[in-house]
């Protein structure tokens, strides 16, 4: 199969490109992540970022540094070297797939002073609270993209039935740590912000840290689970918040 | 040693060029909204291109020196004195220990870039000393300037060290920075732009009501994005899944309104992507302010990448150009 045939690249602006997937579905993360790595892997020279969301990989240049040989456009000569970089996609080689990966667990309190929208969420689902939290916690997400603010991950993998529309109004400030859920996916506020999503938990984990590296605890890929806790534990887990991550890197 | 904040004005952060490399972590690239005039700022008193400056947003600033930087200042058509004498933009200063830096609300445009030899010694936080506002990291606590506030600097550097003892007895250097580059603001900026990736899914009244039509900026602007008032541009199609979106990007949300986006936005955006204003031109997306009125012009890529590597060019005479005076 040509790999070529099945992406499509664009311009994005005049310093960056979005390739895009021809993927019909928002959950293939595998093979954006796949297309991501083969870019960084082949080092293209000018290249500065490489960024991914849902079914797109944006690559970020400065138009200064590309090479550029012939009588061939700047734009043609890097879209050529990412399409070489790209040869390789069909070749299956797998770069990172899901079933090898530890599943994060992230620590939820359903408790009413945090679960803003519980009850909304519940109606609209025709299902008692406890059967909301029950299902939240029963599935397995995957980080589609981070983005919207710092460490914010867009998770798939939402009990269909849990699935509502966004709050005719926003809130001017959801608290960090709100474990919320808007349309069909699921997501967790990492720094306060406005939000129109439906809050129905926090978690004591931060999400995003500046002092700590990586700063943002999801990336897209990683695997995640919620478990439930009680307003104490949270409270004891929010009062020594060394996140898994972290402590992980620190020990590699 | 270090500068005093008397009065921080309306909003004034600390940037520099820019934090690189976190987007998929969801973090902006931000730094100076016009890059090229606090890379240009930064040369003129001696300092590299990456060191912190600080960026005025409509003036109302006042700050207080305590020992003799070389500084200097690009940005929209402001009023800026030491000691109550004016500072023409792009033109090097001494200050000497006691000064006093007033900014004014500016007469055309919306935001200056002063450069102090030495660098704002604010701590670097992921790569970079920018002031990233919505997440409340980067720069002085993640925040804009208060009163009182002391911004520490760094040591100057040799060259400045150099300019600090050519600008005596005279104080303003004898050179400058092209004014384009130093005070880039005018009353009608016209924007050139590129098309963006669903410019096809906008109906073609809309496309031309791009090109041909006045539009002005609403009070929604910020470092993010300058929302803008004008007809109303419609596109056909479903809701598309975010794509990564970059300072330039003009989108349009179903409201009709197009956002342009600036380099504190946010890293993805759902909404279609009708339009990129050209990186060349980002200075002045940077001085747009409410009631302006703003136009734009298409151009292709091709010449978008000609401009900015002709772009490029000039600036490295500029700093050859510098380099060699202090010989």
């Amino acid at each position: 199969m040509n790999a070529g045939a099945q992406i499509a690249i664009r311009p994005l602006g005049d310093s960056a490109l979005i390739v895009q997937l021809n993927s019909e579905s928002l959950d293939d993360i595998d093979e954006v992540l796949r297309v991501a790595r083969l870019l960084e892997r082949a080092a293209i020279v000018g290249v500065t970022e490489i960024t991914t969301a849902f079914t797109t990989v944006a690559v970020f240049y400065d138009p200064t540094r590309v090479v550029v040989g012939g009588n061939e456009g700047l734009f043609d000569c890097l879209e050529a070297q990412v399409r070489s970089a790209l040869a390789q996609l069909s070749t299956g080689e797998p770069v990172r797939s899901a079933s090898d990966q530890e599943v994060i667990e992230i620590p939820v309190c359903y408790d009413h002073g945090y679960a803003l929208d519980l009850t909304d969420v519940a109606a609209h689902a025709s299902l008692a609270p406890a059967e909301v939290i029950a299902l939240h916690c029963s599935a397995e997400y995957r980080v589609a993209t981070v983005g919207f603010t710092p460490g914010f991950p867009y998770l798939s993998g939402l009990p269909s039935q849990l699935a509502t529309p966004r709050r005719a109004s926003p809130r001017a400030a959801v608290p960090a740590g709100s474990v919320a859920i808007g349309g069909r996916q699921a997501g967790i506020y990492a720094v306060s912000s406005p939000g129109g999503w439906h809050v129905i938990g926090r978690t004591s984990m931060q999400l995003f840290d500046v002092t700590r590296n990586p700063a943002a605890l999801l990336r897209a890929g990683d695997r995640v689970r919620f478990r439930c806790i009680t307003a104490a534990e949270f409270h004891a887990a929010a009062a020594d918040s060394l996140p898994e991550r972290a402590q992980a890197t620190a020990n590699k | 040693m270090s500068i005093h904040v008397l009065s921080p004005g309306f909003l004034t952060t600390v940037q520099d060029n820019g934090r690189g490399g976190y987007r998929n972590a969801g973090v902006a690239s931000g730094g100076a909204l016009d890059s090229y005039a606090l890379k240009i700022a930064n040369w003129l008193v001696g300092n590299d291109a990456s060191a912190a400056g600080v960026e005025v947003t409509l003036g109302g600033v006042r700050l207080r020196f305590a020992d003799a930087r070389v500084i200097t200042w690009c940005g929209g058509k402001f009023d800026v004195r030491v000691g109550g004498t004016p500072m023409s933009p792009g033109r090097p200063v001494l200050t000497r220990a006691g000064d006093e830096l007033t900014i004014q609300r500016p007469e055309i445009g919306c935001r200056a870039w002063l450069a102090i030899s030495g660098g704002v010694d604010v701590p670097s936080v992921l790569g970079s000393r920018s002031t990233d506002l919505r997440a409340k990291f980067g720069g002085v606590e993640g925040r804009a300037l208060q009163p009182n506030d002391v911004l520490q600097l760094g040591p100057n550097p040799q060259r400045s060290r150099e300019l600090i003892v050519a600008l005596e007895p005279a104080r303003e250097a004898s050179w400058f920075a092209p004014p384009e580059w130093a005070a880039p603001a005018t009353r009608a900026p016209v924007l050139r732009v590129m098309r963006g990736g669903e410019w096809l899914r906008f109906d073609p009244a809309s496309r031309e009501a791009l090109l041909r039509e006045t539009f002005t900026v609403t009070p929604h602007a910020d470092r993010m994005g300058v929302r803008l008032e004008g007809p109303a541009l419609h596109h056909r199609g479903d809701e598309l899944p975010s794509e990564p979106v970059a300072a330039g990007t003009i989108q349009v949300p179903p409201s009709g309104e197009p956002i342009l986006l600036l380099p504190d936005c946010q890293t993805i955006g759902g909404y279609p992507k009708l339009a990129h204003v050209i990186t060349v031109d980002l200075p002045l997306a940077a001085q747009l302010r409410p009631g302006d009125r703003v136009r734009f012009e298409l151009v292709r890529l091709a010449e978008a990448h000609r401009l900015l590597l002709r772009r490029e060019r000039q600036l490295a005479m500029f700093r050859l150009a510098l380099k060699m005076r202090s010989k």
